[in-house]
């Protein structure tokens, strides 16, 4: 059977993907030695606090107590490079055209549910898709977002003065420190997901990220496999 | 690389295959979406070639990955402080570009006004003896000599109030109702030196100005170092009162300063010396590694 060469991910992608890594890394951890200093929140029910951010124990294990004025040198240095990193990579998404892979349209989140009925194995058949599937193109266009977020409510909290007509806008100093919070834990939440989905797309889906490349049937040979809107393309 | 791959491979664009009936239910359709697809070759080939390609761009990308995880590591800590420490002095220089001291901080309702939180004590060791205080202030225009104040001097000056958001660099923050001096006020009333040595004028040129205070307590325990804009912002007061009563001992009676320009770390407590000063002051916090600016 005829092979063929894919090219999946563009050379920019790659490299801002995996410099992305460790910048976010050392924004999450710099991040959790600052929150230390001032623990407030919580999963609440109600009344009942289920899960308090954090337990002693997780600071204990991390090392993370007293280094606050370390986090502040961390945070404010990498914050740089992660904004910077990130503003690129919406840019190169914007004129290389690769948002077509990325962004949802009207109908994704019916296919998104499918996928992941798919995924939980109660749904047999993946629906159509192009690099991504619906589901992916929610999360990642998600997380674009949430990185803007991050941006913009570390922003709020970093010059509560200077930009005050911001962070007004989101609600006060306090509830712009509680946003900016939740997106880290969602950030780490994606990456709990995204690393479970990749591990299961296997080998060929992961090296693709990392050289560009992917093997493929040949087109013509499995007519259902032909275009991109084909079943099955993988992570 | 990507020269590199033009020539390994004949790029070729391929538009969608439209099937009518996927078509009303495919994103990658409707935001016509392309693949890059190479010619077909045999299994064996497209193996070979990817393995070509795997080993480099792994070896590329795995040598960049240690170097960068080891280079972080292995920096020596000098190296890294000053690097942290620059970026801490290129913040402050960014921030100081985007400052307008016309910009203030929102003020609050009386009844926003947070239960008092106490937080930080040091040089105030001794039990105050409000007797004995007075403030002494050097550094200003046309005097070798300090000069020695009483809070009545203080209280003779522009009384403002102010209800407004105290931060903590720890993350918390309380509204505060303060009553005291703006800083600008004293400051043209107590003349600061220029950088020239001509005649001062706090309102118009501050830019003239020596571009530093340093305030310390009575028994230097504790001392802060502002830039002169931030400290001749309107919102920055020599603080007498607070929540509507005299300053309490572990609030910095007499007096102390409040602002929402910068973090509770800068807002002295006590304060026994004023000193306007060409050069950057020292500052308590800043000496273990917290950010000399921190400013809102």
């Amino acid at each position: 059977m005829k092979k063929q060469l894919e090219k999946k991910h563009p050379l920019a992608i790659r490299w801002l993907h995996w410099i992305n890594f460790p910048l976010l890394t050392m924004m999450i951890w710099s991040g959790l030695l600052i929150y230390w200093a001032n623990p407030v929140y919580g999963l609440w029910f109600f009344r009942w606090e289920l899960f308090h951010f954090f337990p002693q124990g997780f600071y204990d294990v991390l090392g993370v107590p007293f280094r606050l004025a370390e986090g502040l040198q961390l945070h404010f240095f990498f914050m740089w490079l992660f904004a910077v990193n990130g503003l690129i990579y919406v840019i190169y998404l914007l004129v290389s055209g690769e948002w077509r892979a990325i962004l949802p349209v009207p109908g994704s989140f019916g296919r998104a549910l499918r996928v992941a009925l798919h995924d939980v194995r109660m749904v047999k058949k993946l629906p159509p898709q192009g690099k991504y599937n619906d589901a992916q193109r929610i999360a990642y266009t998600l997380v674009i977002l949430m990185g803007a977020g991050s941006v913009t409510t570390g922003l709020a909290i970093y010059k509560p003065l200077q930009l005050a007509w911001l962070t007004s806008l989101l609600g006060g100093y306090e509830w712009a420190r509680w946003m900016h919070f939740w997106l880290t834990i969602l950030f780490v939440l994606f990456f709990a997901v995204h690393v479970v989905q990749v591990a299961m797309a296997g080998w060929s889906n992961f090296r693709s990220m990392v050289t560009g490349y992917e093997i493929v049937d040949a087109a013509g040979e499995k007519a259902t496999e032909i275009s991109v809107a084909g079943e099955g393309a993988k992570a | 690389m990507r020269g590199d791959d033009d020539k390994v491979l004949l790029e070729q664009v391929r538009e969608l295959r439209r099937d009518p009936a996927d078509e009303r239910r495919n994103t990658a359709s409707i935001l016509n979406e392309k693949r890059r697809l190479g010619p077909p070759i045999d299994a064996g080939r497209a193996r070979a070639e990817m393995f070509a390609r795997s080993r480099r761009t792994f070896l590329m990308g795995g040598a960049a990955a240690l170097a960068g995880f080891f280079g972080w590591r292995w920096m020596p800590d000098e190296t890294k402080n000053n690097l942290l420490r620059r970026t801490f002095e290129l913040n402050e220089r960014v921030s100081q570009f985007f400052y307008r001291p016309s910009r203030l901080a929102p003020e609050f309702s009386r009844e926003r006004i947070s239960p008092r939180r106490v937080n930080g004590l040091i040089g105030m060791d001794k039990e105050l003896d409000p007797a004995a205080w007075s403030l002494s202030v050097g550094g200003l225009f046309g005097r070798d000599s300090d000069i020695t104040l009483t809070l009545d001097d203080i209280k003779a000056l522009p009384r403002t109030e102010m209800i407004t958001e105290l931060k903590c660099i720890e993350g918390w923050s309380v509204i505060v109702q303060w009553a005291g001096v703006r800083f600008s006020d004293f400051a043209a009333h107590f003349l600061p030196k220029t950088i020239d040595g001509s005649q001062p004028d706090v309102a118009n040129h501050p830019e003239k100005l020596v571009p530093y205070v340093s305030l310390s307590t009575p028994d230097s325990g504790y001392f802060v170092g502002w830039d002169m804009p931030s400290i001749l912002h309107p919102q920055t007061l020599l603080a007498y009162e607070m929540n509507g009563e005299p300053l309490l001992p572990e609030h910095g009676a007499p007096l102390r300063l409040a602002s929402p320009t910068k973090y509770g770390i800068k807002l002295i407590k006590r304060i026994g010396r004023i000193e306007f000063t060409a050069e950057r002051p020292r500052d308590y916090w800043a000496e273990s590694g917290y950010d000399w600016y921190s400013g809102h």
